[in-house]
C-alpha cells in the first residue's frame, strides 16, 4: 500500500470540498473494493476521504410509496431491516447474499452502487426497482445512472447520500454465484409495478442491463413460463474461464424464471 | 500428572491449545533485531530473454540496502537449485536436467520466475524500490500446455532439450501388454486430462535469514515441511555452506500439502543476501505471489486402454501420459508423474500386464511437483475411470466388474507387474463395507426422488490403493532418488521421568504432537501430558527427511517406536541392577519394571532418576543417562486403500453438481488416534472433491499468464460444498511397520476424484455421456447436456 493522506470530514459539504481539492482522491465507504486495490498497489490515490463520520447517511426510512436507504447503510443492516423485509423483501434477500458476513458487515449500499462492479448485486436491485440515486447535488434515475463497466453518471466531487426505492407489488432476485468469487455470474432482479415489470441483469455483461422482451412478456403474464423461451443475445455478454457467453445467456433466462418464482412465492407487499 | 493416553485413544490435540488461542509461532511472527525487509521481483512474462537489469534508480531510493540479480549469483559462483530425483528413459539415458538458477540468468521461463531481490529497511520501501528496477525483457513466444509443447515448431525452453521433453520414461512389459491386447475380447479406451492444481496452504510461504559474523553461522527460518533437507540441499549444493554452520528452523507452519516440501529459490536468495547485507531479512509471500511461485500439482494428458476377456477379466492396461513439469525441475518434480504414478496403475486388481509411458515435458508454467497424493491420485483416476468405461461398454455392473478383478485378501502379499508388492489389504472387505455404509441398495429410490424434482442423480465408486510411507531407501535409490528416505527419532527421558521426543518429521497440521505423544505414552507408560514432541529445528533435532508422502507416522513413528524400545531395553538393565535380578527376568509393563513372578518393582520415574543420579548404578557396563535414538528405513512402501462412494445431484438447468452423499471405508492399518485419522480423511476427501468439481489452474495459451491467479478465480472447496461424510476404517495391519500402521495423510485425496467423476458420469449416462473432465464445473456440465440434447439426425 502506498502512502496517502486520510481525511474524516464531519459534514457533507466538507467532504465535497476535500474531494474537489484533490480530484484523484477516493471516497471510502466500506472499502470492500478500494482497500484490496490499495493493498495490491493497483491504485495510489493521494488521499482517502472517509465517509463514516458524516451524519444522516445510515438507516432505512419509510415514505409510503418508497423507502429510502442511507448511503452508508451496510448490506447486513439492509438484510435484517424489518422495514425492507416487510416492504421489499427481495431487496433484503439480495443484500443477504452479497459476499460473506465480513463483507456484509462492512460493505455499504452506496459503495456498491458507486463502484458499479459488473458482477455486483445491488446494481440489479437498483435498476430493477427503478430506484433514484440521491447525491449531494441532485437526483439521478437508475436508468440514467449505470454507464457500463465501473462507470456511472456521478460527476467529480459528487457524493451519493441515499437511494430511494419505489415499493413494488412483487419482486424477486435470483443469483447464480460465480464458483470462486461468489459474485453474481448471473443475477436477475425482477420487479412488478402497477405500470409494468422491470427485469435487470447483473454479472452477465460489462454492466447491469434491462431485458425489454422479458419485461414485456412478464407484463402480459407474471409467470416463469412467460419468459421460458426468451433467449438473450450473446453479443454483449462476458466470456471467461468460469462461463462462456452462451452459458451466461442461458443462465439469464433460468435466473429470470427463478426470480419470478421467488417473487410469486413471497407475500405480496402491502 | 495426567493419564496414560495410548494407541487407539482420541484425546484432543495438544497443539490446538496454542493454535486455537492465537499463540502459534509462525515465521511471520518472528522478529529479529535489526531486521530488514525483502521483496522479490518476478517475471511478468512467460518466456523472455533478460537483456539487462538497471537497478540504479532503485538503489538510490530511500531505505534501500541492496538489489541483487542473477548476475550477482553468478559472480559469487553459487549452485543451481538441485533436483532430488534423477530418472532415466528405457535405454538408461538420464533425464535432461537444465540448471534452475535461484535468480534467473539469461532467460525467464514462467510468469513468477525470480528475477531480482530488493532489500530495504521496510517492506514499503522495498516495494517502492522494486517498482524502480528496470528490467529489459525480450519477450519470446511461450507454451503452456503439454500437447502444444511437444509439437514440432513449439517454443523451446532450453536449447539442449529437444521437443521440451525432459524424459521419455516407461515402465512395464510392453510386449506382454501388446500380446494381451491382441487376444482381448474387449478394449476400453479413454482420453483424459488431470487438471493442474494450486495447493493454497492457509499460510503463505515466508522466510527470515540471519548471518552471525561472530560464529560464521547462518540461520534460516522457513515455512518448510523438511528443514533438514533444506539445510542439505541449500547448504551443500547451492550456497556451499558447511552443514554445521547452517541452522534451518521451520517453526509452526500453517499447512503444506506438498507446496512446502521443496527447496525454493527464495530460501537460497534470502540466506545468501543476509550475509551480503549483514542484517537479518524477512520475506513473506502474498497470496498472489504464492499462486505464481508455489509449485503446482498434477497437469497430465493421458490416453489409457484396458484389455478384457469375454468375462470382464482384466488382461492388460496400457497408459500413455504427457506430464507437465513447468519451467524447471523442482525438488521432486520428475519423480511424481513417473515413479509415484506408473507403479500404482495396478490398482486393487489382478491385471497381469501393464505398460506405462510418460513423457515428462517442460512448459512456460510454474514448476510442477508433489501436491497431496502426488502421482497416486492421477494413477487412481486413470484406473478407476477406465474400469467404469469398460463396465459400461461391456454391460457389466461396475461393482461386479471390480469384484471379478480384485485381489482377494488371501492373495496378499501380492506382487504387481509394476514393481510394487502389496504386503496386505482387503479391497473386497472395504467395498462391502462401503456398500452398506453408503446405503447403496436404496440409491434407486433416492434417484427417483431427485428425478421428481427435475434433477439427475449419480453414484460413483472408487476402489483404490496407494503407496505411501515414503520410502524404502534402497528401492527409491534404484528408481533415481538421490537421498535417503528413512527417518530418525530421539527419545530423551529427563531425570524426573518426563519425555522429550526429537523427531525429523514436521508437524504442520497433521497432529503429530498428539499422535506421537500417544505412542510414547503407550509404550513407556508415562502420562500423555509428560511428553513433548520437538521438530522443525536442525539445531535441536538430529536429522530427518521431513513430512510428505504420508510418511510421518509410518516412517517417523516407526523410528520413534524403535527409540522407545531402546529406552525400555536400557531401563531393564538399570532395573535389573537395582532389583538385583537378571536382565532376562525383568518385565516392563504399564510404566513399571518388575522382576517376573515377584512384586518387586521400579517405576519408570525411579529408573530415570537412577540413570541421571548414578550412585547405585552399573557404571562399569552401562552409561548413565536415559536417551535413545533410532533411525528407521522402511523395508517396503505401505499400501493403504479402500472404497469411496460419491453421490451427486445435478441441476440440468444450470449444470450445477452438488455432492449429496460421501462414504469412505479405508484401510489405513493400525489407527493411533481415530479422531485425527477421521480429520485427515475429511481433509483429504475435500481436497479431492476440490479437484473433481472446483479447482483449476488455467493459463492463457497466448500470453502464458496465469488466469486463475487468485482466490477470486481459483475455486477452493468450501464447507458448504460438502455433505456430512461417512468415514469408516476397515483395517488390515501392515506386515512390515513396527505398529502395523499404513498412513492416512493422502488416502482421501487419492480415492475421491475418481469417485466423484464416476458419479457425475453416472448421473449423465442416460444422455450418452461417457466421460467428464475435471473440474466438473456448471458451464462444462451444461455444455455436455446441451451437446447431448442435439438431435442425432445432425450426424
Amino acid at each position: 500500500m502506498k502512502a496517502f493522506a486520510y481525511h474524516q470530514p464531519g459534514q457533507i459539504p466538507e467532504a465535497a470540498k476535500l474531494l474537489a481539492a484533490e480530484p484523484d482522491s477516493k471516497l471510502v465507504a466500506g472499502g470492500m473494493t478500494l482497500i484490496p486495490t490499495l493493498k495490491q498497489r493497483l491504485a495510489s490515490p493521494p488521499a482517502l476521504i472517509d465517509l463514516s463520520k458524516l451524519p444522516g447517511l445510515k438507516g432505512c426510512t419509510d415514505n409510503d410509496a418508497t423507502i429510502t436507504i442511507g448511503a452508508m447503510t451496510t448490506h447486513a443492516e439492509v438484510a435484517k431491516s424489518s422495514l425492507v423485509r416487510a416492504r421489499i423483501p427481495a431487496l433484503a434477500a439480495l443484500a443477504s447474499q452479497i459476499g460473506d458476513p465480513s463483507v456484509r458487515n462492512r460493505g455499504t449500499i452506496c459503495g456498491s452502487v458507486a463502484n458499479n462492479d459488473p458482477a455486483a448485486d445491488y446494481p440489479a436491485g437498483v435498476l430493477g426497482l427503478a430506484a433514484t440515486i440521491i447525491t449531494n447535488e441532485r437526483e439521478i434515475a437508475a436508468d440514467n445512472f449505470f454507464r457500463g463497466l465501473f462507470e456511472t453518471a456521478l460527476k467529480p466531487g459528487e457524493i451519493i447520500t441515499a437511494v430511494r426505492f419505489p415499493v413494488p407489488l412483487l419482486a424477486g432476485y435470483a443469483k447464480f454465484k460465480a464458483p470462486a468469487s461468489r459474485y453474481a455470474l448471473v443475477g436477475v432482479f425482477v420487479a412488478k409495478f402497477r405500470d409494468g415489470v422491470r427485469v435487470a441483469v447483473t454479472g452477465a455483461g460489462p454492466g447491469v442491463f434491462r431485458v425489454p422482451p422479458m419485461e414485456h412478456a412478464l407484463s402480459q403474464g407474471f409467470d416463469p413460463a412467460s419468459i421460458a423461451a426468451i433467449r438473450i443475445d450473446t453479443d454483449n455478454l462476458t466470456s471467461d474461464i468460469h462461463a462462456e457467453a452462451d452459458y451466461r445467456a442461458h443462465l439469464v433466462t433460468v435466473m429470470a424464471k427463478r426470480a419470478v418464482q421467488a417473487a410469486l412465492s413471497e407475500r405480496p407487499a402491502s | 500428572m495426567g493419564d496414560v493416553i495410548g494407541i487407539g485413544a482420541a484425546p484432543k490435540r495438544k497443539e490446538d491449545q496454542r493454535f486455537l488461542t492465537g499463540r502459534g509461532n509462525y515465521v511471520s511472527d518472528i522478529k529479529r533485531a535489526g531486521m530488514t525487509a525483502g521483496v522479490f521481483i518476478r517475471s511478468p512474462h512467460a518466456h523472455a530473454v533478460l537483456r539487462g537489469i538497471d537497478k540504479s534508480a532503485a538503489l538510490a531510493a530511500p531505505g534501500v540496502i541492496a538489489v541483487l540479480t542473477g548476475d550477482d549469483v553468478a559472480a559469487d559462483g553459487l549452485g543451481s537449485l538441485p533436483c532430488g530425483w534423477g530418472i532415466s528413459d528405457a535405454k538408461g539415458v538420464p533425464m535432461k536436467e537444465p540448471p534452475f538458477p535461484m535468480l534467473a540468468q539469461g532467460k525467464v521461463r514462467f510468469v513468477g520466475d525470480l528475477v531480482a531481490f530488493v532489500v530495504a529497511e521496510t517492506v514499503e520501501q522495498a516495494n517502492v524500490a522494486a517498482e524502480l528496477v528496470e528490467v529489459d525483457y525480450e519477450v519470446l513466444s511461450s507454451v503452456v500446455g503439454v500437447l502444444d509443447a511437444v509439437r514440432p515448431g513449439a517454443p523451446q525452453l532450453f536449447d539442449d532439450v529437444p521437443s521440451n521433453i525432459c524424459c521419455d520414461w516407461e515402465l512395464g512389459d510392453k510386449a506382454a501388454v501388446e500380446t494381451a491386447f491382441q487376444k482381448a475380447a474387449h478394449v476400453a479406451k479413454l482420453s483424459l486430462t488431470n487438471n493442474r492444481l494450486i495447493g493454497n496452504p492457509m499460510e503463505p510461504r515466508a522466510a527470515i535469514a540471519e548471518y552471525e559474523p561472530g560464529t560464521d553461522r547462518y540461520t534460516l527460518w522457513s515455512t518448510s515441511q523438511f528443514p533438514h533437507v533444506v539445510r542439505f540441499l541449500m547448504g551443500a549444493l547451492v550456497l556451499k555452506i558447511p552443514q554445521h554452520k547452517l541452522r534451518v528452523v521451520a517453526p509452526d507452519v500453517g499447512g503444506g500439502f506438498g507446496v512446502k516440501q521443496f527447496h525454493y529459490g527464495e530460501e537460497a536468495v534470502i540466506t545468501w543476501a543476509a550475509k551480503r547485507v549483514m542484517r537479518p531479512i524477512k520475506w513473506v509471500a502474498s497470496r498472489s505471489e504464492g499462486y505464481v511461485s508455489d509449485r503446482h500439482g498434477r497437469d497430465h494428458v493421458t490416453e489409457a486402454e484396458l484389455a478384457l476377456d469375454e468375462n470382464g477379466k482384466f488382461l492388460a492396461l496400457r497408459v500413455k501420459t504427457l506430464a507437465n513439469m513447468g519451467g524447471y525441475l523442482s525438488t521432486f518434480g520428475p519423480n511424481i508423474p513417473t515413479n509415484l504414478y506408473g507403479p500404482l496403475l495396478g490398482g486393487v486388481y489382478t491385471t497381469p500386464a501393464i505398460y506405462c509411458n510418460v513423457k515428462v515435458v517442460f512448459t512456460n508454467t510454474v514448476p510442477v511437483d508433489a501436491y497431496r497424493g502426488a502421482g497416486r491420485p492421477e494413477a487412481t483416476f486413470v484406473v478407476e475411470r477406465i474400469v467404469d468405461v469398460a463396465a459400461s461398454e461391456m454391460g457389466i455392473d461396475r461393482v461386479e466388474l471390480r469384484r471379478r478383478n480384485m485381489i482377494p485378501k488371501e492373495a496378499y502379499p501380492y506382487q504387481t507387474p509394476v514393481l510394487v508388492q502389496y504386503d496386505s489389504g482387503d479391497p473386497v472387505g472395504c467395498l462391502d463395507g462401503a456398500l452398506v455404509a453408503g446405503d447403496v441398495k436404496n440409491f434407486g429410490a433416492r434417484k427417483a426422488a431427485s428425478e421428481r424434482k427435475g434433477k439427475f442423480r449419480g453414484l460413483g465408486f472408487s476402489t483404490y490403493v496407494e503407496a505411501c510411507g515414503l520410502a524404502p531407501s534402497r528401492f527409491a535409490g534404484r528408481l533415481g532418488a538421490r537421498g535417503g528416505l528413512y527417518e530418525s527419532a530421539t527419545v530423551r527421558v529427563h531425570p524426573a521421568g518426563q519425555v522429550t521426543v526429537l523427531i525429523g518429521t514436521h508437524n504442520h497440521g497433521q497432529g503429530h504432537e498428539t499422535t506421537f505423544a500417544q505412542i510414547v505414552s503407550d509404550k513407556l507408560g508415562v502420562p500423555f501430558d509428560n511428553v513433548d514432541i520437538v521438530f522443525g529445528d536442525t539445531d535441536r533435532v538430529q536429522f530427518g527427511m521431513g513430512t510428505y508422502g504420508s510418511r510421518s507416522l509410518v516412517v517417523g513413528g516407526a523410528a520413534l517406536s524403535k527409540a522407545a524400545d531402546k529406552v525400555i531395553v536400557k531401563g531393564k538393565k538399570i532395573a535389573a541392577h537395582l532389583l538385583e535380578a537378571s536382565e532376562q527376568d525383568i518385565q516392563f509393563e504399564a510404566g513399571k519394571f518388575s522382576v517376573a513372578g515377584t512384586d518387586r518393582i521400579k517405576t519408570f520415574e525411579e529408573i530415570a532418576g537412577a540413570a541421571y543420579v548414578p550412585h547405585d548404578y552399573p557404571l562399569e557396563v552401562l552409561e548413565p543417562g536415559l536417551e535413545e535414538q533410532a533411525y528407521y528405513d522402511p523395508v517396503n512402501f505401505t499400501y493403504p486403500g479402500g472404497c469411496h462412494i460419491a453421490e451427486v445431484e445435478i441441476d440440468p438447468e444450470t449444470g450445477t453438481v452438488t455432492l449429496v452423499n460421501y462414504t469412505a471405508v479405508d484401510d489405513v492399518g493400525t489407527v493411533i488416534n481415530p479422531m485425527i485419522v477421521e480429520g485427515q480423511l475429511h481433509g483429504g476427501i475435500v481436497q479431492g472433491v476440490g479437484q473433481a468439481l472446483y479447482e483449476n489452474a488455467v493459463y492463457d495459451e497466448t500470453s502464458g499468464q496465469l488466469v486463475s491467479g487468485s482466490l477470486m478465480d481459483y475455486c477452493m472447496p468450501r464447507a458448504d460444498h460438502m455433505p456430512m461424510m461417512k468415514v469408516e476404517t476397515h483395517s488390515t495391519l501392515c506386515t512390515h511397520t513396527p505398529m502395523g500402521v499404513k498412513g492416512c495423510g493422502e488416502v482421501g485425496t487419492i480415492g475421491s476424484p475418481a469417485a466423484v467423476i464416476n458419479a457425475v458420469v453416472d448421473a449423465l449416462s442416460h444422455l450418452g455421456v461417457t466421460h467428464v473432465d475435471m473440474p466438473a464445473t456448471p458451464n462444462r456440465i451444461w455444455r455436455l447436456i446441451q451437446n447431448a440434447s442435439v438431435p442425432i439426425a445432425a450426424e
